[in-house]
């Protein structure tokens, strides 16, 4: 699947996109936060406080409850500041 | 007739008064057209800025907005909507946004702007990042806009 990031979270990670191919156990939303948290420094560091990260399945707002088989894009990024 | 709302994501600036005549020029039917204009301020928390640099979704910007303006359309009796967002660099005193409501009568216009703006702020994906003398950080989100959009949900 692929990942987008953005704003802070993109550049803690220090890039905007990628495919990753998580391990079965990893279901959700939240998981995939985990997962990708344990990579380097600066996936910790875009994921330190994982109450904060919005997430978007498909374009969609989700919730880390969510659950991510079939997605073919998950999005992380900090609340939004538009308008 | 079916209203379709104007939607769109840009990095050019707008104008304003063209935004508003094409949704009521030559038209008997609207009474009442409101719009709102968010512009960038010149300072943030009391420290002057240079710029704010909003980065978007592109994708993921026009489906959220887009039904934001269905949800609308489906709750206020509007006879035009336009949503313009801009992308990119915009120095202090350009537009960033605009709402622009048509309706019979003015509570509609109101509202919907006033719904339309709050969802806008909270949920369309696109982040402010200023420019200052102290070099760039990214604007924090404010809780009281999720508290804003939060008094539209039906109990």
């Amino acid at each position: 699947m692929k990942l987008k990031y953005f704003a802070w979270v993109r550049e803690r990670i220090g890039k905007a996109e990628e495919i990753v191919e998580p391990p079965a156990e990893v279901r959700t939303v939240g998981e995939l936060i985990g997962w990708l948290a344990a990579r380097d420094d600066g996936y910790a560091h875009a994921f330190e406080k994982p109450t904060v990260i919005r997430a978007a399945i498909d374009h969609a707002h989700v919730k880390s409850d969510a659950v991510i088989s079939g997605a073919r894009e998950i999005a992380f990024f900090p609340p939004m500041t538009g308008g | 007739m079916t209203v379709t709302a104007t939607i769109r994501i840009q990095q050019a600036d707008f104008d304003v008064a063209q935004e508003i005549a094409a949704l009521s020029k030559g038209r008997t039917d609207v009474g009442a057209v409101v719009s709102f204009s968010g512009i960038c301020r010149g300072s943030e928390q009391g420290e002057p800025i240079a710029a704010l640099t909003l980065e978007h979704y592109p994708g993921m910007a026009e489906a959220e907005i887009a039904r934001h303006a269905d949800e609308a359309l489906a709750r206020w009796p509007l006879q035009g909507l336009t949503i313009i967002h801009r992308f990119g660099r915009i120095a202090p005193g350009e537009n960033i946004v605009l709402v622009v409501t048509a309706s019979a009568h003015r509570q509609a216009a109101f509202e919907a702007a006033e719904f339309l703006m709050d969802y806008l702020k909270t949920n369309a994906p696109f982040w402010k990042r200023e420019e200052s003398a102290r070099g760039t950080s990214w604007i924090e989100a404010q809780g009281q806009d999720d508290a804003a959009a939060a008094r539209w949900t039906k109990s």
